[in-house]
């Protein structure tokens, strides 16, 4: 079988210019999302066919420059080092993606990209939007002036993916052919001094020992090219550049040569070699692009008119979040239903495969383990995916960006970053996502501080525990303000961590926001669809995995070792009804009370002092299981906040995922299929807790340990353990305090100290 | 003068940035460097200044304006 060829390809190109897209268009579903090593950056990974060749693309992170001032750009200038020019690289052809409409700075990269000597292909993206303000251009000039091939293309609408694969194939083809030249053309002139300097620094290397670097390159006729790039760099002290060259002689050149073009030419290096290539870059645009006269109004700026007003910018970006948490609350309930009866259905025939009222361990491992484990987090998916599905709408028509930058000044104040806050609302779906979607801040401190206070914004998990409990203990009408309470209390606390974080451990100065303010555009269905289900993916993978697995764990804890037989009939004689429970179940009896006979009153004893014993038998077993000793170890820890240690087991299995607490609390209350809309459960509850407990419970647990997935993703994005525990601990030990104080406020105060459920 | 000075809707050139190695290379690539011509969009606006330089908006806040210094 003959072997089908395939070609490497990479797209760069800025922050905003459509690349993405593109990369979903051409790919489509096969895509793979990784990690560069070392760095928390993604690499998108995909494949694509095109004219029965096989083609590899990476979608590169953006970046406005090969210069490398983020670790986006960092990511993205070694690759194409490596690629290109060392021993085993792949030799990507390079597809650079354009903004059309802001051609003069896309095209300060594909300058650099010119000066690198590697292939590649001008893709005008966009080019809608730029023929409707009125630009015009010669794309057969600007194919001349690079010396590369041009395509247009309008990657939002689907169009010209067919000429960027026939243009990739021709191009590969040269490349391969020898016929590619990547000599520097004639306008690639940094002037007299800077040319001069550069010069010098080349010839250095040419009597240099060869670093290992160099002995990288496969390509003698690139030789030249790889040398003048390296001098430039060394000239703009480019710490990485300089660390990879050992030769002395090299170095000293360059930076003598570095403060004289800053003496003579009275600027930073940097700086003067920018202004150049923006200089050549203007002198090309004169040839190949008609501008109009005056630039039509666009659309975008209206909207700024509004949504960045003077004064009713805040109100209506506070407008938008409300709307989010709207969307996503009212219009998940329905098919929350529809889970919830599924799960019900699905509990309910696989108990009908014993008989009645049997105590099968595997039924129970099944219907109350798995089931109720995990049908708990899979409810709750509507709720996450809504949100998600409005994050990335607000995100990809670019009104994420005015929401960061009206964010600001506040997130400032308070040592963060404006873009920290669009991971703190993806943390209110779920913290996984929320930690990774921190990889845009660049400061490391910020980016820090953002991730520690995430699992603080009241995640899709806990609301189980706030479903089950709030009901339970609070009238109908508080419900609305108990929950927004408790999401309002996380807030402040995120706030105030964040504040007191910055301003010990991880102090930094803010650095400043710099940030585009890309034109608004229509969402794209596939980008919007794609992001969301990205990030309800993991969420969903947690689910599968994580909760799965303890789901089973906590379960085992909690039926081993099984109450022995004679210990179960002690405490089931010891059970005896008190007067108060006599009573009770007399009167369960009505009015004819008086009038029933013996027998009648018998049997309604009778049934009330059976269940009594059950209940404690099922106590003692409980007592008896190794979540039960664990708990008890935990009482005294735990007592402050008036938890008792069924409480206590329930909370170990809520560090693993919080969910479980809900199906843990069942299980402790012999409660069979428990979830959180269980009356018995509820009852159960409220029969052995004050209202001053069950909202002690929910605090805790909106405050307290972030789960295990978390702690994992915590690990990963921060690099080191070191955090994650400190996360944990943290946290936890903040939840206890508060708890505590909570608690024992309510009971020195008396508020709702008394049991509100039966005796 | 410093960008803080310019006002609403005034076109102008940038004469130099005042800023560490890192920021000024990031607004380079930008294209905010000595040189560049500008339009103030917004200025003052929340403590951020938003400009407009070679056809793209930029927001630039928390005192970076200050570091900016421009003709006129």
């Amino acid at each position: 079988m003959s072997q089908r060829k395939i070609i490497h390809a990479a797209l760069v190109g800025n922050p905003n210019c459509g690349k993405s897209t593109i990369f979903n268009n051409l790919t489509g579903a096969r895509q793979h999302v990784g990690n560069y090593p070392g760095v928390t950056v993604e690499r998108k990974e995909g494949r694509c066919q095109h004219r029965g060749v096989d083609i590899s693309l990476i979608d590169l992170p953006g970046a406005y420059s090969l210069v490398a001032y983020s670790e986006d750009e960092r990511v993205t200038r070694n690759y194409l080092l490596e690629e290109e020019f060392s021993e085993g690289g792949t030799r990507p052809i390079l597809i650079n993606i354009i903004d059309s409409a802001n051609l003069e700075r896309n095209l300060y990269l594909s300058v650099q990209l010119k000066e690198l000597g590697v292939p590649f292909l001008l893709v005008l993206n966009m080019a809608d939007i730029a023929k409707k303000r009125g630009f015009e251009f010669d794309t057969h000039k600007l194919s001349q002036c690079f010396g590369v091939p041009v395509v247009s293309a309008v990657g939002s609408k689907n169009e010209g993916m067919d000429a960027i694969l026939d243009g990739l194939l021709q191009l590969s083809e040269q490349f391969e052919s020898g016929n590619f030249s990547p000599e520097k053309p004639e306008w690639l002139d940094y002037g007299d001094e800077i040319e001069a300097e550069v010069a010098l620094v080349v010839e250095k290397m040419g009597a240099a020992r060869k670093t290992n670097f160099e002995l990288k390159i496969r390509n003698p006729r690139l030789d030249a090219i790889w040398r003048r790039w390296n001098a430039f760099k060394l000239i703009e002290k480019d710490d990485e550049i300089l660390a990879r060259w050992e030769d002395d002689g090299v170095k000293k050149q360059a930076l003598e040569s570095s403060q004289r073009l800053e003496e003579t030419m009275g600027d930073a290096v940097e700086v003067l070699l920018a202004s150049e290539r923006y200089r050549m870059i203007s002198c090309l645009c004169a040839e190949f692009v008609r501008s109009p006269a005056v630039q039509r109004r666009h659309f975008s700026e209206v909207l700024d008119k509004l949504f960045l007003n003077r004064f009713l910018g805040l109100p209506i970006f506070f407008l938008m979040m409300y709307l989010v948490f709207q969307l996503t609350f009212a219009l998940g309930a329905y098919p929350m239903d529809w889970i919830d009866a599924g799960f019900g259905w699905l509990g309910d025939t696989i108990s009908s495969w014993w008989s009645e009222g049997s105590d099968s361990m595997l039924k129970s491992l099944l219907v109350d383990g798995i089931i109720g484990g995990v049908g708990g987090v899979v409810i709750f998916l509507p709720n996450i995916l809504l949100l998600f599905f409005a994050i990335s709408l607000l995100e990809d028509s670019g009104y994420m960006a005015r929401a960061a930058f009206l964010m600001d000044r506040f997130m400032s104040k308070i040592g963060l970053h404006g873009k920290s806050f669009i991971p703190m609302l993806v943390g209110f779906g779920c913290s996984v996502p929320a930690i990774m979607a921190t990889r845009t801040l660049e400061n490391r401190r910020e980016r820090l501080a953002t991730m520690f206070i995430i699992p603080l914004m009241s995640c899709g998990a806990r609301l189980p525990i706030y479903a089950l409990l709030i009901p339970a203990f609070f009238p109908v009408e508080w419900s609305g303000t108990v929950m927004f309470l408790l999401y309002f209390i996380g807030i402040v606390l995120a706030i105030l961590l964040a504040k007191v974080l910055r301003t010990t451990v991880l102090r930094g100065e803010t650095i400043p926001f710099i940030m585009e303010l890309a034109p608004y555009h229509v969402p794209t269905a596939r980008t919007v669809g794609i992001r969301t289900l990205e990030r309800g993916w993991l969420y969903l993978k947690k689910a599968g995995t994580v909760i799965l697995g303890i789901s089973i764990v906590l379960w085992a804890l909690t039926t081993f070792p099984s109450l022995p037989e004679e210990r179960a009939e002690k405490i089931a004689s010891a059970v005896q009804l008190s007067d108060e429970e006599r009573a009770e179940a007399l009167a369960t009896l009505g009015d004819g009370a008086a009038g029933a006979s013996e027998e009648e009153k018998n049997a309604v004893l009778e049934n009330r002092l059976a269940r009594a014993r059950e209940n404690a038998v099922s106590e003692g077993a409980l007592e008896y299981s190794y979540a039960g000793r664990l708990g008890k170890a935990m009482e005294p820890m735990i007592r402050p906040m008036g938890f008792d240690w069924k409480i206590g087991t329930a909370l170990v299995g809520a560090f693993a995922a919080k969910e479980v607490f809900v199906s843990q609390m069942g299980i402790v209350y012999k409660v069979g299929e428990a979830d959180e809309e269980s009356e018995p459960l509820r009852a159960a509850m409220r029969e052995n807790y004050p209202p001053l407990v069950g909202f002690c419970i929910m605090l805790f647990s909106l405050i307290a340990t972030p789960c295990m997935a978390t702690f994992a993703i915590m690990m990963r994005e921060s690099g080191s353990w070191k955090w994650a525990f400190a996360q944990w601990f943290g946290l936890t030990l903040l939840a206890w305090i508060i708890t505590t104080v909570v608690y024992q406020v309510g009971i020195y105060w008396n508020i709702g100290t008394k049991l509100i459920g039966g005796g | 003068m410093t960008l803080t000075k310019a006002t609403d809707g005034v076109k102008t050139k940038i004469t130099s940035l005042e800023a560490t190695h890192a920021l000024r290379g990031k607004l380079a690539a930008m294209g905010i460097v000595p040189g560049s011509e500008i339009e103030v969009v917004r200025g003052a606006f929340h403590g951020a200044y938003i400009i407009r330089c070679r056809g793209a908006e930029f927001v630039l806040g928390r005192g970076l304006a200050h570091l900016i210094h421009v003709e006129g």
